[in-house]
């Protein structure tokens, strides 16, 4: 696998059929404009860019759709069900993203609660079994829960993605046994979506052997959104090759680095 | 000159001619059918079909399409 000069060898990581270039997949929304969005997701090497189904503002007060600055061959644009409550309207805003022709990928979001934005497991296991059955390629935003990522896997989800910590807190990796063993047990893709918040955050979280990470705040709010889109890009490929390199056993006790012989009398 | 009809487009009433179709909806607001999601009455319309979709009086369109999202 590795040698002298290189890094061990990755594979891509590929979703439902799909093989994508990164493993680092960002959110377009909470940009203070386009154009720190669109340097700030190129600085981050990311493929995969998330969008929301929304009305068109037919008064015109506001910008152009996302597509005005993401050009769609450049991009693959994951729709999202980001602000249902329910599977029915996940289940609508999905067929309606479907229809806008880019791709059958859909971030599936039901949300539980609105302080938490938690996940209504329930909603999303009942809206995933029949977007899937519809022909969708489902990638489930989810608790760090493995009864619910599996259960999510069984119902033919082309990715489970739990969340590190709530969406947009920036609390970073809250549990990441949770994460590991949902990771070891289940063999469609783990992408960690939402709760990152900063470089390490991230690389903590690849360092867990997941296959990927979703974020968007952590590059929107950030105080220079570019400049944290080159650190996300870095901290995701340094915790993916840490992963591989595996690391050295922790020890409570220190074991010396130099020779304990040869000192001098 | 058609009668007109009131339609309810992304949920404000709008007065239109009474033989609209789908597509002269798009094209009275300005809109790009290549960029808009069409749905009537909660049922999508296919792009192809937006022209033969003729509107009827009480229709509830919704008119929508991807903005910056997480």
């Amino acid at each position: 696998m590795a040698n002298a000069a290189g890094a061990p060898a990755d594979g891509n990581l590929t979703v439902g059929g799909h093989e994508f270039r990164s493993r680092l997949m960002v959110g377009t929304g909470k940009y203070a404009d386009n154009a720190t969005m669109v340097d700030a997701i190129g600085a981050s090497g990311a493929e995969v860019v998330t969008v929301a189904v929304r009305r068109i503002d037919l008064d015109r007060t506001k910008d152009e759709g996302i597509l005005y600055h993401l050009d769609p061959n450049k991009f693959f644009l994951l729709a999202n069900t980001a602000g249902c409550y329910s599977a029915e309207d996940a289940i609508r805003y999905a067929r309606l993203a479907r229809e806008a022709g880019f791709n059958e990928f859909i971030k599936l979001e039901v949300i539980g609660d609105e302080e938490t934005l938690l996940p209504d497991v329930e909603g999303l296991l009942e809206a995933s079994r029949t977007l899937v059955a519809d022909g969708f390629k489902v990638m489930a935003y989810t608790n760090d829960d493995l009864i619910t990522a599996l259960r999510l896997e069984d119902a033919g989800c082309s990715a489970v993605m739990p969340l590190a910590s709530p969406i947009g807190s920036g609390l970073g990796l809250i549990n990441p046994y949770n994460i590991r063993i949902i990771k070891r047990r289940l063999s469609v893709p783990v992408i960690v979506d939402a709760g990152v918040g900063t470089a390490s955050d991230a690389c903590i979280t690849m360092e867990q052997g997941v296959d990927g990470i979703l974020m968007n705040t952590a590059l929107a709010a950030a105080e220079d959104p570019i400049a944290m889109g080159h650190a996300m890009k870095r901290a995701v490929e340094a915790g993916r090759l840490a992963f591989l390199a595996g690391r050295m056993p922790q020890r409570e006790i220190a074991v010396p680095s130099s020779p304990t012989t040869g000192m001098l009398s | 000159m058609n009668e007109e009809m009131t339609v309810v487009v992304n949920g404000e009433e709008r007065q239109i001619d009474g033989s609209s179709t789908a597509l002269d909806l798009l094209h009275s607001l300005g809109l790009d059918s290549r960029t808009v999601v069409v749905e009537v009455n909660r049922e999508i319309v296919r792009r192809p079909a937006l022209e033969n979709t003729q509107l009827r009086d009480g229709d509830q369109i919704e008119l929508v399409h991807f903005v910056g999202g997480g």
